[in-house]
């Protein structure tokens, strides 16, 4: 186990240096680092003065260098500026405290996440509260998405062709068919709009005392998370995850139910009832584990869309601040944390892959 | 249940009539069916795949799915109707009267499952049984059904167990509450000979200590002959001849009936002298059944006008005990007639030695535990050991073996699929051990080609069959134009004796039988002179079987290709081979002529595997030898002679040699070969496992 640990974590290193690598390479391509100085000092600059601007910045030297000095493994670039002040890589962080000792590595190796020139604060302490935001919001969305999925699927899929089965086939079939840029402007538009939709009739037949059920707007929830202010972009995550894993959990629940093990639990004179949760159930989960797993990843892209909808300032928010920006560091930070998450999830979904199904166990 | 009188039927199913409805048509699998078991009583079920006795087997569970329906007729169970029954009543008897036994062991139970768990359900659904009382139940019949250390059984995982130990379990969740009926279907087709002895056995003992009746479904005769009372033979949906089995073994009243018993090799066929009868033309499909007699197509004693009209009764037959017979020419027949002497052919005298294997060995490095063990443990199967034997022209040479003996990897090597590991594979006095089959010259694979086992799998099923044959040519460099290519593929269906506009199908579109003749077209494709054909004909129905083996074997004469026929059908090993090589853990046992290896001495694996095979012949006497336990695993063999563990010679061996030591081989006159530590003295003494009682 230990030793299957071990090297499942060396893949997943190489994995991400590769990544990593690659990401930082497409935001240090020139047009992006043009554009970086220019919106850093003057919209109005030279090719010339850019030039000097990117070289007095430590952006001027070789592509390979530079990720080593974000990686930590090369000592951060030092020079002058145009007044002759020490400038460096490393000393932005101690600018006005004097008498620290600057060192001479800051990269991701030493807990240094560099800078980030939007925001202008250090990337490393901006990302963990927007990633609590977005936490947050996940954690809503699985608890939402996976029992109801789950439900949806299993129900579906013990009696394949029955009633039961179309009627829910149909709709996680819509519901997988609709982006959260559909849901997300319907649902709003639904019970969010004191203009139209449910809002304006609730409140016409005095159902409700506000303007609208449920808020559009997500920014409170940031300080203090209540039903009303979270309902809506938990809902539109949910729903496209919903359709998708409860057809994964059919298609595995049918092909179970048509399994010869299950004619021996019907023939022994097992109860339908106890046919699903003791003979189907733990053999049908086994797939759709790993699709709920590949899912988490995917929310954190597909947050990006929602929170930008509701405004809810977290990861995805943050993501696009930053590409729209060509915020170098904090775009580097991103990928690095969606790196991990993806890797962990898919380290996760193996090792409990292993547990639900004895048949990869070793004994 | 009490007003059932025990001297009454246990099972009586009257003109059961079962359809499967598709959008298209309903589809009859059962017609006007009906028999009768009386307490105690075994009752076999026989016919080939697709003539409706696992359907009547389900029907009798009342577990048709949601296609097949109850037509017409009766199934009563202890004299209550069981299609009248609702769910819950069902349930009732499922699993606590009736209990069914499968044909795969591992698809039947449930892999994420313990053992223990899914035996102890039984009584705590039926006798409402607490968990402790049933853990301890389920423990007692798996110590009944000889499973060795219960207690790590029942805490083990199906996985975990070998084939012939899950049928046990399967068994034994069929005991768990005393069924009075047993629905057996094919029980044991997934099993090895050896192992199906003492599952066979195992059911018999059982069937007598708990007083069972048993319905038990299968398409081998012998194997029904082993087990059962009486016996019923279906085809196409009907019974065609019920009986007791002597009755219908010896005194058989339906042409079907003896057609089938003519086309399976019992001892004294000869593929020379007195050739297999095949059954011609094929199985109807069921919704193009003929008018009348449903075999009449394929009937010897066909008449037109009567045979091809209307719908034939069952008679009974005057003097039999319960025999009856769908025939209307029974009383006609003349039964004791001998079958119409086939062509006899010369024995063909093999030729010049054209492949010689030198102490072949394949080992293959497995790591022991991919996910969880500790790193760069790696251990060594011993697929082959020591191979050496040659092979000649037009000579027939049967690879003998139950499952991970390494006859497989031993083709895989002469096919180049895998490299040798040491040793030499000469084929015409080049060596091609370490020629893999990319770096292999067309000449050399065109002249090694293989038939395989199942047809249905080595097809393509998106190609026509001429198309496949074609690419064949191709690749062997046969022909020089498209034309002459089609021309040539032409002239192979020919050569297997399928109809030329079959070129123009899809694989789909033919049957089993069909498809295997395809295969054995493409082998013979670049004019191969060493055929490897691995089981080629155990997927086939008994009827087929017999047209494809004397296909080969007339191909065989034709082409004087040298026939390596790997298998573990025993009868037909013995029916077509010129000599006979027997595997057991990747050592050859036993090597001689056929005659030599099927009579004393034998090697005692031999001895085992002859007495284990189930022959259908009322007049043959064996000697019934089970072996204890499983085949050990190739990856941890046991020291010295491979089958000391379970070897019943092993004490007339003094000391420990035989733990210790791996046997030479002993040469007996006439090249006769068998490696064991038994003297000429205790081979003397060994008597034939297989005798034909006098007429």
């Amino acid at each position: 186990m230990l030793n299957f640990l071990a090297r499942r974590l060396v893949t997943m290193l190489l994995t991400a240096l590769c990544l990593t690598f690659i990401v930082f390479a497409l935001t240090n391509l020139h047009p992006n680092l043009e554009k970086l100085a220019k919106q850093q000092a003057s919209v109005r600059m030279s090719d010339a003065q850019v030039t000097s601007w990117l070289a007095s910045h430590g952006y001027a030297r070789p592509l390979v260098q530079r990720y080593g000095e974000w990686l930590g493994v090369v000592p951060g670039w030092t020079g002058k500026d145009a007044e002759g002040r020490p400038t460096g890589r490393c000393l932005s962080h101690y600018e006005g405290i004097k008498g620290a000792t600057i060192p001479r590595y800051c990269g991701i190796l030493q807990g240094d996440w560099g800078y980030s020139t939007v925001f202008r604060e250090g990337v490393g302490g901006f990302l963990a509260t927007r990633l609590a935001a977005t936490g947050w919001l996940m954690l809503w969305v699985l608890i939402v998405m996976i029992p109801t999925s789950l439900v949806m699927g299993v129900l579906a899929g013990m009696r394949e062709g029955s009633r039961l089965d179309r009627t829910l086939s149909v709709a996680s079939i819509a519901s997988t068919s609709t982006p959260e840029y559909v849901s997300g402007v319907v649902l709003i538009v639904l019970f969010g709009s004191s203009f139209t939709g449910l809002s304006l009739l609730f409140k016409q037949w005095g159902l409700i005392s506000g303007g609208v059920i449920l808020k559009g707007n997500a920014t409170s929830a940031m300080s203090h998370i209540t039903f009303d202010n979270f309902a809506l972009p938990v809902a539109t995550i949910s729903i496209y995850g919903v359709g998708y894993i409860a057809r994964m959990t059919r298609a595995s629940m049918t092909e179970v139910m048509t399994a010869q093990y299950i004619r021996t639990a019907r023939l022994k004179g097992v109860k339908f009832r106890n046919i699903v949760l003791r003979h189907a159930l733990r053999n049908a989960l086994i797939a759709p584990f790993t699709v709920i797993m590949l899912q988490i990843p995917w929310l954190l892209n597909g947050v990006v869309v929602t929170e930008t909808l509701f405004s809810y300032k977290g990861f995805g928010w943050t993501l696009v601040q930053a590409a729209s920006n060509n915020d170098i560091e904090l775009l580097m930070g991103c990928s690095v944390v969606a790196v991990i998450v993806v890797l962990l999830t898919q380290l996760i979904s193996d090792i409990g892959y292993v547990y639900l199904n004895p048949r990869i166990r070793i004994s | 249940m009490s007003d059932w009188d025990p001297s009454q039927p246990i099972l009586e199913i009257e003109n059961l009539s079962i359809s499967f409805f598709t959008r298209l048509r309903e589809i009859p699998a059962v017609m006007d069916f009906s028999c009768t078991v009386m307490p105690g009583e075994a009752m076999g079920l026989v016919g080939e795949s697709g003539c409706g006795k696992s359907t009547v087997a389900l029907g009798v569970m009342q577990d048709l799915g949601r296609n097949g329906r109850i037509v017409g007729g009766s199934i009563k169970f202890k004299g209550r109707d069981l299609n009248l029954m609702s769910d819950a009543e069902l349930r009732q008897i499922r699993g606590s009267e009736i209990a069914m036994i499968y044909q795969e062991p591992m698809a039947s139970l449930n892999p994420a499952m313990k053992v223990g768990a899914q035996l102890a359900e039984v009584p705590m659904i039926h006798q409402g049984m607490n968990k402790k009382a049933a853990w301890a139940l389920a423990r007692q019949i798996v110590e009944d059904v000889r499973l060795p250390d219960p207690d790590r059984i029942l805490k083990a995982y199906p996985h975990q167990l070998s084939g012939g130990q899950q049928q046990r379990i399967v068994i034994a969740m069929a005991l768990m509450s005393k069924p009075a009926l047993l629905i057996l279907d094919e029980p044991t087709t997934a099993l090895d000979v050896t192992v199906e002895a003492g599952i066979v056995d195992l059911v018999k003992e059982l069937g007598r200590k708990y007083g069972t009746s048993m319905l038990f479904i299968s398409h081998n005769l012998g194997l029904i002959l082993d087990t059962c009372d009486r016996l019923c033979v279906m085809y196409s949906g009907e019974a065609v001849e019920t009986g007791s089995v002597r009755q219908v073994f010896d005194k058989m009243r339906h042409p079907y009936t003896q057609a089938l018993f003519r086309s399976i090799p019992l001892p004294g066929a000869d593929k020379n002298a007195r050739p297999l009868i095949a059954i011609p033309g094929n199985f109807p499909l069921p919704h193009e059944r003929p008018e009348g007699c449903n075999f009449g197509p394929r009937c010897d004693y066909f008449q037109q006008g009567l045979c091809d009209r209307g719908t034939i009764p069952m008679e009974t037959i005057q003097g039999g005990d319960r025999h009856e017979s769908r025939c209307l020419r029974f009383r006609q027949i003349d039964w004791a007639a001998p079958p119409k002497a086939g062509k006899t052919f010369e024995k063909a005298e093999p030729g010049k030695v054209v492949l010689r294997m030198d102490d072949l060995r394949k080992y293959y490095e497995v790591s022991a535990n991919a996910l969880f063990g500790r790193s760069g443990e790696t251990k060594v199967v011993k697929a082959n050991e020591t191979l050496t034997f040659e092979a000649r022209e037009s000579e027939t040479l049967a690879i003998v073996g139950e499952s991970g003996c390494g006859k497989s990897t031993f083709a895989k090597v002469l096919m180049g699929l895998e490299t040798a590991t040491s040793g030499r594979v000469r084929l015409y006095g080049e060596e091609i051990q370490d020629t893999p089959i990319e770096k292999r010259n067309t000449n050399t694979v065109s002249s090694v080609q293989m038939v395989f086992q199942n047809p249905f799998d080595t097809l393509n099923p998106s190609m026509t069959v001429g198309r496949q044959i074609i690419r064949a040519l191709e690749v062997f460099g046969e022909g020089k134009s498209d034309r002459e290519r089609r021309e040539k593929m032409l002239d192979l269906m020919d050569l297997v004796k399928l109809p030329r506009e079959f070129a123009d199908r899809m694989p789909r579109q033919l049957s089993g039988g069909q498809k295997q003749r395809v295969g054995i077209a493409r082998a013979f494709a670049g004019g191969a002179k060493i055929v490897v054909a691995d089981e080629p004909v155990s997927a086939l129905d008994v009827s087929v079987q017999a047209a494809v083996t004397d296909l080969l074997m007339e191909i065989q004469r034709r082409e004087k290709t040298t026939l390596l026929f790997i298998s573990h059908d025993l009868s037909i090993v013995r029916y077509l081979a010129d000599r006979v090589m027997v595997m057991y853990l990747g050592h050859v046992v036993e090597m001689g002529t056929t005659d030599e290896v099927f009579a004393p001495p034998y090697h005692p694996y031999t001895e085992a595997l002859l007495s284990a095979v189930p022959i259908a012949d009322t007049r043959v006497k064996k000697k019934r030898i089970v072996l204890e336990g499983d085949i050990p695993s190739a990856m941890n063999p046991p020291p010295g002679c491979p089958f000391q563990t379970r070897c019943r010679w092993k004490a007339h061996v003094p000391g420990n040699l035989c733990e210790i030591e791996v046997p030479p081989i002993k040469k007996l006159p006439g090249g006769h070969q068998i490696k064991c530590h038994l003297t000429d003295d205790d081979f003397a003494t060994m008597e034939p496992v297989i005798e034909i009682a006098a007429e």
